[in-house]
C-alpha cells in the first residue's frame, strides 16, 4: 500500500467559496503539491499559505480535539485534520471541501455554531471535573457522551437537520439523554421536557448518520433512541420525572 | 417565493445520499416511496371515479389494466408498498429503543423478505 504514496502528489483542492458581500457562492480549485499522508487541514492551510490569503477555514488543535474543523471532504462530513489525502484523492485527483449543512454560513469553509452551542446548553451539558468521577458501573456508557467534542458533524450529516432548522439535532439530545443517566446539578425534567417536543427526539428518522459520521464514536442515534424508550416508558406508565 | 425554494431545496437535502451509508439510504428511499404511495392513492382514488361514467368506461380502463406496462407499474407499486411498510417496522421498532444494536441487520432481514415477497407477488402478478 504505501508504495505508490511515496512523495508528493499533485491534488485539486475545489473549494466552496462565499464572501458575505461578493453575493453569490463558488467554486474555487487550487492545484496543490501534497503528500499523501498530509491531512486535508495540511492541504487548506497550504493553500492560505501560499496561494490565497482570504480562504477563511476554522482550525486549533489539530489532533481531533477541539471540534473546530469539521467540514464536508468529498461530500461527507469530517475532520479536516485528521483525514489524510490518500483517503479521500489519488494522484492527480480532486478533494472537494464544502462548509457543513445545517449552519449558517458565515465565510467559504466557516459556518455560525452559535445556536448549536446555545441547544447544548439547554441540555445542561456540563464538563465533569477529575475531583468527580464518574459512578464506575455507567463510566462506560457515560465516557461515550463525554467524548463528544462538539464538532457539529452530525448536525450537518442528519437528513431531519437539512429540512427542520428549529430541530435540536443529535449532538444535543446525545446530551440530554447523557444528563438523565447521570445527572450531577442537572435538572432532569426541564431536560426530558426540552428534548420531548415537536422539534425535540421524536423528529428523529432512524437514518444513523450522526453515528456514521461521528468521529469520537458518540452514537448519537442510540442515545436519541434511548431517549425516546425513556420518554415513551414515562408516558405510557406515568412515571414521575423524578423517577429512574 | 423564496421561503417555497428553501422548502424545495431542503426537502431535496433528503436525497442527498452521495458517500453516505446504510442509514441515508433507507431514509431516502423511505421518503420517495412515501411520496409515490400518497401519488399512487390520489391516482387510485380519480380511476375508481370511472365506475361513475358506466360500464363501457370500466371495461376499457380494465384491458387496459392488463397490458404488460401496467403490470409492471404493479409490481413497482407493490415494491413501494413492501419497502415503505417493511422499513416502517424498521423504525417504528428502533424508534421505541428496540433492537438498536441490531438496526442494521433488522433492516437487511426486513428487505430479504421483501425481496422474496416481491419476486412471489411479481410472479403472482404476471401469471394469474
Amino acid at each position: 500500500m504505501t508504495q505508490g504514496r511515496s512523495g508528493k502528489w499533485q491534488v485539486t483542492f475545489r473549494v466552496f467559496r462565499y464572501k458575505r458581500d461578493a453575493g453569490l457562492a463558488r467554486y474555487d480549485t487550487f492545484p496543490l503539491e501534497i503528500g499523501p499522508d498530509e491531512t486535508v487541514l495540511d492541504g487548506l492551510e497550504k493553500i492560505w499559505a501560499f496561494q490565497d490569503r482570504s480562504l477563511a477555514f476554522r482550525h486549533a488543535c489539530h489532533h481531533a480535539s477541539c471540534g473546530t474543523c469539521g467540514m464536508r471532504i468529498n461530500g461527507v462530513e469530517k475532520l479536516a485534520c485528521i483525514v489524510p489525502v490518500h483517503e479521500v484523492a489519488r494522484d492527480g485527483g480532486t478533494v472537494l471541501c464544502e462548509p457543513l449543512r445545517s449552519f449558517p454560513l458565515v465565510s467559504d469553509l466557516v459556518v455560525d455554531v452559535g445556536q448549536f452551542f446555545r441547544r447544548l446548553e439547554e441540555a445542561n451539558f456540563e464538563i465533569i471535573r477529575i475531583a468527580e468521577p464518574l459512578p464506575q458501573a455507567q463510566e462506560e456508557a457515560l465516557t461515550r457522551f463525554e467524548n463528544c467534542i462538539e464538532c457539529g458533524l452530525c448536525v450537518s450529516a442528519c437528513p431531519v437537520a437539512a429540512s427542520d432548522e428549529l430541530y435540536l439535532g443529535p449532538a444535543t439530545l446525545a446530551a440530554s439523554w447523557r444528563m438523565k443517566e447521570e445527572p450531577r446539578s442537572a435538572n432532569v425534567p426541564r431536560v426530558l421536557a426540552n428534548a420531548d417536543q415537536e422539534h425535540g427526539c421524536w423528529r428523529c428518522h432512524a437514518a444513523f448518520e450522526c453515528s456514521e459520521v461521528c468521529p469520537s464514536n458518540v452514537d448519537p442515534a442510540a442515545a436519541i433512541m434511548a431517549l425516546r424508550r425513556e420518554l415513551l416508558k414515562r408516558k405510557l406508565f406515568r412515571r414521575s420525572d423524578n423517577a429512574g | 417565493m423564496q421561503d417555497d425554494q428553501r422548502g424545495i431545496s431542503r426537502a431535496l437535502a433528503w436525497f442527498n445520499v452521495s458517500g453516505r451509508k446504510m442509514g441515508s439510504w433507507a431514509f431516502a428511499l423511505n421518503r420517495l416511496t412515501g411520496i409515490g404511495l400518497t401519488l399512487y392513492l390520489l391516482l387510485h382514488l380519480g380511476v375508481l371515479t370511472l365506475l361513475v361514467l358506466g360500464e363501457a368506461q370500466w371495461d376499457a380502463f380494465i384491458a387496459l389494466a392488463r397490458s404488460p406496462l401496467i403490470l409492471a407499474l404493479d409490481v413497482v407499486l407493490i415494491f413501494g408498498i413492501l419497502y415503505h411498510g417493511l422499513n416502517g417496522i424498521r423504525v417504528a421498532l428502533v424508534g421505541m429503543g428496540i433492537a438498536v444494536r441490531w438496526q442494521k441487520a433488522l433492516f437487511w432481514g426486513l428487505m430479504a423478505l421483501g425481496a422474496l415477497l416481491l419476486a412471489v407477488s411479481g410472479w403472482l402478478i404476471f401469471t394469474i
